[in-house]
């Protein structure tokens, strides 16, 4: 049992070893492509699925509160704002964290049970390139689209939530919704994303590929891989807005 | 008559533990080119870690392990790299990767490792393929095999490098009498025309006898005896007599 100062030194090296493995050849195109398959077009029906209701339910919430303050004209501008800004890249790190996630230190646990990557090492691939570092790429490349998916779906299930009572037109809408959006309120929040990508393919990629514990090991390295995750993506985004507002002060709500 | 072969493979008071489980204690052995080694032994006493360690998938605790003049045991990736491919590993439960074909996991060693084109790897592939009798099933995934058809792809991919050293973690084990000796006689047909040196791990003392012209007996860590079957039949040690015997 590592002590936490050593597993996150241990993650971070294993992450690092990633980020460099990645720029040395040969690119495991097609492992990537697969992955890219596997993290983002595996997981836009969930996304989309909750962003439309995620967008939806905040419409209902918000509207009842900006009514009370005869701040109706608001609703698409809080709404807009809140998805963009926080609720679409945070809500769809964790969503691909628990789909992902899990789905990586089961697959990537379950091949070192079975011996797949002692027979991958046996015939002199190295396993780390074939089988994490393209992981880790995909949920890079794949969060920010997700996030972007995530976003939209959202503007449309508030958009629709919002017709349904006041019967606001699309332009209108959508003009009061990018009203006060500036571009570092879209670009930064969505490209952060690509930050909880490489949490996800690294800590989920770590507890598969280090697990020892034959077929319970399994089970654990999936579970650890979704708690630990979605705890490193809200730790890190602290740290992330902390530093997009330092770097983009007027993007402050 | 003296065997002027040379040892392409050697083990060195090697020694091996896992946390406070002594493995291996001071084993040595070598396997001269073209040999068979069928290394016996009751379960939990070494055996698969023994291939593991000569493939460098472990590294020993102690000792030394040479193949074909390379000192593997404190080599580096690049280093091992090079020797893994003069090597074949077929492991108990073949191994393969999941996510590949049959044709995709033979495929992928060549062309990583050889650079070859498209049209070479395929003919390598079939040509291996069909030595193990499994040229009609190259789309297939490792999961749509049975157990005797998933042990044969493990062997295609073992070979598939045209390896000098051949390492076999129990090619029988789970396989009918029939399928075993099937098994048995690519091993066999591939040590008298490739003159392949063969390590091979098991439980089958009837298949090992008819191919193995060495037996090694690993008990509690220690190699207790090494030789033919007629000088291992003879040891003084009661273990090594009963598991080299058929009755």
């Amino acid at each position: 049992m590592l002590n936490p100062i050593e597993f996150f030194g241990e993650i971070s090296l294993f992450g690092l070893r990633a980020v460099r493995d990645t720029f040395s050849p040969p690119l495991e195109a097609n492992q990537v492509r697969m992955q890219m398959n596997e993290v983002g077009a595996r997981s836009l029906p969930l996304v989309l699925a909750s962003g439309f209701a995620l967008g939806m339910v905040m419409s209902l919430h918000t509207r009842g509160t900006l009514v009370t303050f005869g701040a109706t004209a608001l609703i698409p501008t809080v709404h807009a704002m809140a998805f963009f800004v926080e609720i679409g890249p945070l809500v769809a790190g964790l969503l691909v964290s628990g789909r992902v996630g899990a789905g990586i230190g089961a697959v990537i646990a379950n091949m070192r049970v079975t011996e797949q990557i002692d027979g991958i090492e046996s015939l002199s691939v190295d396993s780390f390139k074939f089988l994490v570092v393209p992981r880790v790429l995909a949920c890079v490349l794949m969060l920010p689209l997700l996030t972007l998916f995530m976003d939209f779906a959202g503007l449309l299930g508030g958009f629709l939530a919002e017709f349904a009572v006041s019967h606001i037109s699309v332009a209108l809408y959508l003009s009061r919704a990018f009203m006060y959006l500036e571009w570092p309120n879209f670009i930064a929040p969505v490209l952060k994303t690509s930050v909880f990508g490489f949490i996800i393919g690294t800590a989920s990629s770590y507890f598969g590929y280090t697990t020892n514990e034959g077929a319970q090991g399994v089970g654990r390295a999936a579970t650890n891989s979704v708690v630990m995750s979605s705890l490193l993506i809200i730790l890190a985004d602290v740290i992330l807005v902390k530093c997009i507002l330092f770097a983009f002060p007027e993007s402050a709500l | 008559m003296t065997d002027n072969r040379r040892p392409i493979v050697v083990f060195e008071q090697v020694s091996k533990a896992f946390g406070e489980k002594q493995v291996l204690r001071d084993v040595s052995f070598d396997v001269k080119a073209g040999e068979i080694l069928c290394i016996l032994g009751r379960s939990g006493t070494g055996k698969s870690v023994t291939l593991k360690l000569l493939i460098a998938l472990q590294r020993p605790d102690r000792g030394k392990i040479w193949i074909d003049d390379d000192e593997i045991t404190s080599m580096n990736a690049s280093g091992l790299s090079r020797v893994r491919r003069k090597m074949g590993f077929l492991f108990q439960d073949a191994a393969l990767f999941d996510d590949l074909t049959v044709y995709e996991n033979l495929a992928l060693p060549l062309a990583r490792l050889t650079g070859r084109p498209r049209d070479e790897i395929d003919s390598a592939v079939t040509n291996v393929l069909k030595q193990v009798g499994l040229a009609c099933d190259t789309q297939k995934t490792p999961a749509a095999l049975s157990g005797g058809m998933r042990k044969r792809a493990g062997l295609a991919r073992a070979l598939i490098l045209n390896p000098r050293v051949l390492l076999a973690d129990e090619p029988s084990s789970g396989l009918d009498r029939i399928t075993a000796s099937e098994i048995d006689d690519l091993l066999l047909r591939q040590r008298n025309e490739k003159n392949t040196t063969i390590l091979i791990v098991t439980h089958d003392v009837h298949g090992a006898r008819k191919i193995g012209d060495k037996f090694a007996v690993l008990d509690k860590g220690r190699m207790i005896a090494f030789g033919t079957a007629e000088e291992v039949e003879s040891s003084e040690h009661e273990i090594a007599r009963r598991l080299i015997s058929e009755r």
